[in-house]
């Protein structure tokens, strides 16, 4: 028998809104399964369970708040009787961002959560201790390519033991209208809910009865900017007040790869095109693994490096916010399996379907700034991480190759590390190789 | 398929590729990535998207020709001419 607790998604992460279950009890789960869905300043997300087992009880409501390491469920082996767990007291629903911030911080709850039977899930909030947990579910395949958007009026679709996708900012709207989302028809390819969808649903009060899970008008806490703004804050400010960075840029030809890919994408369609960001990934995560010290956590004290390479890959989100949910064994897998991973983690980012394991897992975190940004970022390490690589806008420079000055497509590559696992001699090590690895960009 | 009509699929597959955009306030001279905040994902989505539904392969140094949607759309009209 075993608790499973409200899981820490992440170094600025307190405590979860509870808004779906997909499991009752009687059913059966397998490590890796998503169970619930809980709505954090990242937006929703997927909760898995890292346990086989029976749910022998629901122990917390739809809707309420709850604290990191709050009971959620117990999980039995189905023969044992269930032991009572004290429910924690739910946190009164956060009031809206600005008084939240100026209200004297709450006590945490933490002397009441019953301290649950050693469990692989990370915990831990604040001391910072996410266990590297190793990525239980594979990255899915890659959504088919968009359907034919014929006149879609096709019911949500139901995946998962009956989860509806739906985007965070239709979760917060039904949220905050009480409109029951399975009622919901979804415009996206594949049927998913979208803000609009809801609004629609909104307008016609008659065609959707409020049945869903009572949550009277209060504010939504689903993926709003200023949430998402607020937890970035936290994070970014723990990661200056707790990790002595040290910082390089080195610049980088990238004329081989930019040809060898302009040559390999002429020659297919779109939908196996490349994009150079596959690239930056690739090369970091082979990097990293061959220079120690960059991939990892630093959690109570002491480095913890990782066997795999679990790629964080920045994904800016529309009206500001950022997510890095990780790809893993990032080293392990051909540009194509990338690709695919990176367009699906994108997809489920921006649709807020991104999953627990996903938030936690990563490793070392690459943020690539794209085809129309600036030359360099010197970025913020994302705790407990101890290395952030940032990829500036590849552009045209003036070279000296060999005795000539030549025009080569070049970027600058930062590293902003962790001067308690690593140093210099180390850093500059790591940024030479992946340098070396994108020279060679058909062996990547 | 005259302009009108492959405006009008630019801006449906635009918004499937980025479901959080509002159909309803893309102007036809908004940059994909400036104004819209594409990255090159969502816009190498785009473009399968409209090889899929139009046929039309787009190819990678023709990127810059469909940057906007009124460019999309004399490209695509040209394309498809």
């Amino acid at each position: 028998m075993s608790v499973f607790v409200m899981p820490s998604l992440g170094a600025d992460m307190e405590d979860g809104k509870l808004v779906e279950w997909l499991v009752k009890p009687g059913d059966a789960v397998h490590r890796g399964d998503v169970v619930a869905v809980v709505e954090t300043q990242k937006g929703a997300i997927e909760i898995e369970i890292f346990e086989d087992g029976i749910v022998q009880s629901l122990e917390a409501e739809l809707g309420t708040t709850l604290p990191v390491g709050a009971p959620l469920a117990l999980i039995g082996d189905g023969t044992v009787a269930t032991a009572p767990v004290q429910k924690p007291e739910p946190r009164p629903s956060p009031p809206p961002a600005a008084a939240r911030q100026a209200a004297p911080a709450e006590p945490e709850p933490a002397e009441a959560k019953p301290e649950p039977e050693p469990q692989p899930e990370p915990k831990v909030a604040e001391t910072g201790a996410v266990a590297p947990a190793k990525p239980v579910a594979a990255v899915p395949e890659p959504p088919a390519a968009p359907a034919p958007p014929a006149p879609a009026v096709k019911a949500a679709p139901v995946v998962a033991s009956g989860h509806v996708a739906a985007s965070p900012a239709a979760r917060a709207l039904a949220a905050e209208k009480g409109i029951d989302l399975t009622g919901v028809t979804g415009s996206w390819p594949g049927g998913a809910i979208v803000l609009a969808d809801v609004e629609r649903a909104a307008a016609q009060p008659a065609a959707a009865p409020a049945t869903g899970p009572a949550a009277p008008a209060k504010p939504a806490r689903g993926f709003d900017i200023e949430a998402m703004r607020q937890g970035i804050a936290a994070a970014m400010t723990r990661s200056k007040r707790e990790i002595p960075h040290y910082y390089m840029t080195h610049e980088v030809d990238l004329q081989k790869a930019t040809d060898w890919l302009a040559q390999k994408n002429a020659d297919v369609g779109p939908a196996e095109r490349l994009l150079m960001g596959a690239l930056f990934v690739k090369a970091t995560a082979l990097a990293a693994k061959a220079v120690e010290g960059v991939n990892g956590h630093f959690e109570q004290g002491a480095y913890v490096p990782s066997e795999t390479v679990n790629a964080g890959v920045a994904v800016a989100l529309r009206g500001g916010g950022l997510v890095a949910p990780a790809i893993p064994d990032a080293d392990e897998k051909n540009l194509a399996g990338l690709m695919a991973a990176m367009r699906d983690l994108v997809t489920r980012a921006r649709a807020g379907r991104l999953r627990s394991s996903e938030m936690t897992s990563g490793t070392i975190t690459i943020s690539s700034l794209g085809e129309r940004g600036v030359d360099q970022m010197t970025g913020v390490i994302y705790p407990p991480q101890v290395a952030m690589v940032t990829f500036g806008t590849p552009r045209a420079a003036a070279r000296v190759v060999e005795d000539a000055i030549r025009i080569r497509q070049v970027v600058a590559v930062t590293l902003a590390a962790d001067h308690r696992t690593s140093d210099g001699r180390r850093g500059a090590r790591f940024l030479t190789e992946i340098e070396k690895l994108l020279q060679a960009p058909e062996a990547l | 398929m005259n302009r009108d009509t492959l405006y009008a699929i630019f801006i449906e597959e635009l918004v499937n590729v980025a479901p959080d955009l509002d159909a309803g306030t893309i102007n036809k001279d908004d940059q994909l990535q400036d104004d819209l905040e594409l990255d090159s994902m969502d816009v190498l989505n785009l473009v399968a998207a409209l090889h899929e539904r139009l046929g039309v392969d787009i190819p990678e140094d023709d990127y810059v020709q469909i940057e906007t949607p009124a460019k999309a759309a004399d490209y695509l009209a040209a394309k498809l001419k």
